[in-house]
């Protein structure tokens, strides 16, 4: 039996990073590093992928300085509740200290992937310039920029590969921004501008897609009018992911026949999306490639039920739907029925707030779908009742599913049945979906559902809570369970201090905690800030009233984020936001 | 030179320069203790509802919301309008409204509870009303003939009064 440092020896160096460079996940490289020395060496100058979870967990110098070879880098900002508005806009995020290191320390980065941070045009532009190999940039829930920066990019970049700009807030202040890429530029492989508002230059965006033959995925935003959008197709029919701009025009047999051939052209095409405002007159145009298809986006897509009903049936090699709830149950049947190969579902409200008329999306769908979808795994779910006996049969229907996002509209909402808590209901999810890995919970939840929560939930990373609970107990429960829990946001719910404090060790094994009008006081945040030298604790208060250090004790902390950090309190917080 | 020394200046109030503005709305309380959420956002219906709730995406909110409504009416002059620190921009049709006196009322209901923040040891004077031009302009809503303004407005802006300040005709 070797023992000591010395076995590491026994191979040069090399070997073992060719071992390694058969580990692709970072957990498994995480666990080399931590072997030996030498192993831990070896590991960290040949990692070429990292993604940071959470951008204040560690000094983007300390990051650049241990891995000096990363070719790709991921790395995510705000907390997740930023999507809905429970984040101040100036909470923090910002891009440039990462992108100003890297640019420093990883001269042959290739790829960068953003999410929810803050990107200026600036930053955008030291990308472009700093990195001469530079491929793959993805900005996914980001603002601060403009087109304007985006035309400094595209002027600058000259390998890039991919540009994605998913759902991020541009400043549209330069409208021809894509005839900023260089007549010479010919590498692209895949452009989605779906998020941008304003209108893109047909004509330049028709000279770009011809000269670069190697492109496959093609997002356009809503902006460009029909006629248009068949004229660029048509010079692109090796297309793998589509995205179409608006579908609606005044009808035209010619333009329909166009459309309808555009597509039956598309002989390699798997994924679409866009469909904005979708005609009835229209959606036939599409038929040809739906046998094809094997993720479907129709979440802005305004048809209605029979329409939808037609078109997803289909679609006999679907893997992923996202959808309107305007899909009904009805249609919800005819895809357990036709589209045995699901594996993810997402429908959305097509009427958040209940004006109109209501729609016939119920229960009833998604325990279709648990029944006729055998490779289903993951949920999201929008609807406004719910029944603990059809959890049950979803749980006892798909105990394979590792993702269910479950939101009944209106808080509070009982089993509409029995008028009991759903409970039951979620428990059962839990106790039968082994493979768990995100939940989130809604409608009338005692302390009940937390319990097996926190016992049965062992796979479980990812947890949203939001108006649950009669007690710190909840809170509990999840905290000094759930083995595998990452990240925990809650908003509205009766949790305070004591389950904080009792599991304030738990809090540096997760990555974060949210959470905002609780039941925390200050005084416990200070406790717990005291406690635990390696978490950030933040209260967030926009009142801007007096500094932090004058209020008491008792006072209550409206919102609340922790997280486990290397790098200390940050230097970068707002008015509204104190490390304790 | 505005007088900073003016308490009406500094008054929270939506409304256009040299009318009488409307009442500022009481600022939602934010006790810690309450289990339902604590700000209220009103829309033109009966509901309550919560800020962040149902949880999508704001940008989803303003693409179901704007689309619907123009798919639902094409003979409308609508113009989005946005406020600083409203999670999701509205729309509106210019053309139902007679003059800015209407217009004014019908932003100042759909945006009252937007006005954001306590009064404790705020600085802002106020909000304004601005719009942008056919020629990509800001400029303050009220400044030209009511006609001209409806056909030259592209999308509207509710901003700070300290940012609007520049903006205004009148020195």
């Amino acid at each position: 039996m070797v023992r000591g440092f010395g076995w590491a020896a026994a191979f040069p160096d090399e070997v073992w990073e060719h071992v390694f460079s058969f580990l692709a996940a970072d957990a498994d490289r995480n666990a080399v590093a931590l072997v030996c020395r030498a192993w831990h060496r070896i590991e960290r100058r040949s990692r070429r992928r990292v993604f940071v979870g959470n951008c204040y967990a560690v000094a983007p110098a300390a990051a650049v300085r241990r891995f000096p070879e990363v070719r790709a880098a991921a790395i995510k900002g705000k907390p997740h509740f930023a999507d809905f508005n429970l984040v101040p806009t100036d909470w923090g995020g910002g891009a440039e200290a990462w992108v100003e290191a890297m640019a420093e320390g990883w001269p042959h980065l290739e790829e960068l992937r953003l999410k929810r941070m803050v990107v200026s045009d600036d930053c955008l532009e030291l990308i472009a310039r700093s990195f001469k190999n530079f491929g793959v940039l993805s900005l996914v829930s980001c603002d601060g920029f403009s087109t304007a920066g985006l035309a400094a990019f595209a002027a600058n970049c000259r390998n890039l590969r991919e540009l994605d700009l998913h759902e991020n807030e541009v400043e549209d202040n330069c409208l021809n921004w894509i005839s900023h890429f260089p007549d010479s530029f010919t590498s692209l492989v895949s452009l989605n501008i779906a998020c941008l508002e304003g209108d893109v230059n047909t004509s330049v965006l028709e000279c770009l897609i011809s000269r670069c033959p190697n492109l496959r995925t093609l997002r356009l935003n809503h902006a460009m009018p029909l006629e248009k959008l068949v004229s660029l197709l048509q010079r692109a029919p090796q297309l793998v992911d589509l995205g179409t701009s608006k579908f609606s025009a005044d009808h035209h047999p010619e333009l329909f026949f166009k459309l309808e051939s555009t597509f039956a052209g598309f002989k390699h095409l798997k994924s679409l999306s866009g469909i904005w405002e979708a005609g009835p007159a229209y959606l036939p145009a599409i038929y040809s490639v739906c046998e094809s298809l094997t993720s479907l986006n129709l979440c802005y897509a305004t048809i209605q039920s029979p329409e939808l009903l037609k078109l997803v049936s289909r679609c006999k090699n679907l893997q992923r739907l996202w959808v309107m709830d305007l899909i009904e149950d009805n249609g919800l049947i005819a895809v357990a029925a036709s589209c045995k190969l699901l594996q993810e579902l997402r429908v959305f409200p097509s009427d958040p707030y209940g004006v109109a008329p209501p729609i016939s999306l119920t229960e009833h769908g998604l325990v279709a779908i648990s029944a006729g979808c055998l490779m289903l795994h993951s949920v999201l779910y929008f609807c406004r009742q719910m029944t603990n006996a059809a959890l049950l049969t979803i749980a006892n229907n798909r105990p394979n599913l590792t993702c269910f996002r479950l939101c009944i509209i209106e808080p509070h909402t009982p089993d509409y049945i029995s008028q009991e808590p759903l409970d039951a209901g979620f428990s059962a999810i839990v106790e039968s979906c082994k493979d768990l890995r995100r939940l989130s919970l809604s409608g009338l939840l005692t302390d009940r559902v937390f319990k097996s929560i926190g016992a049965s939930a062992n796979r479980l990373e990812m947890l949203s809570v939001a108006f649950a609970g009669d007690s710190d107990a909840g809170l509990h429960y999840i905290l000094s369970g759930c083995k595998n829990l990452r990240k925990l946001e809650i908003r509205d719910c009766p949790f305070g201090d004591k389950a904080l404090l009792d599991n304030a060790s738990k809090l540096e094994t997760m990555r974060s905690l949210w959470m905002s009008s609780c039941s925390v006081t200050l005084g416990a945040c200070r406790q717990l800030a005291l406690k635990m030298p390696r978490l950030n604790v933040e209260v967030i208060d926009e009142r801007r009233g007096r500094p932090l250090e004058s209020w008491p004790d008792d006072f209550p902390v409206e919102k609340l984020y922790i997280y486990r950090t290397v790098a200390g309190p940050r230097s970068d917080t707002p008015p509204c936001v104190w490390t304790v | 030179m505005e007088d900073l020394d003016n308490l009406k200046a500094t008054e929270l109030t939506l409304g256009l320069p040299g009318t009488d503005a409307p009442e500022k709305p009481s600022p939602a309380s934010t006790t810690g203790a309450n289990k339902r959420a604590n700000e209220e956002c009103c829309l033109p219906v009966a509901k309550k509802q919560v800020v962040g709730w149902p949880p999508l995406r704001s940008y989803r909110m303003n693409s179901i919301r704007i689309r619907k409504m123009e798919a639902e009416d094409n003979t409308g002059i609508y113009v989005k309008v946005g406020m600083d620190g409203a999670p999701y921009l509205r729309k509106v049709d210019l053309g139902v409204y007679t003059g800015y006196k209407e217009l004014t009322e019908a932003l100042n209901d759909m945006f009252k509870c937007f006005s954001l923040g306590g009064a404790e040891g705020h600085e802002e004077s106020g909000y304004a009303i601005t719009y942008e031009d056919k020629d990509g302009d800001w400029m303050l809503v009220g400044d030209v003939p009511w006609e001209m303004f409806i056909s030259s407005c592209k999308r509207m802006r509710i901003m700070k009064g300290s940012e609007a300040r520049g903006l205004s005709s009148s020195t």
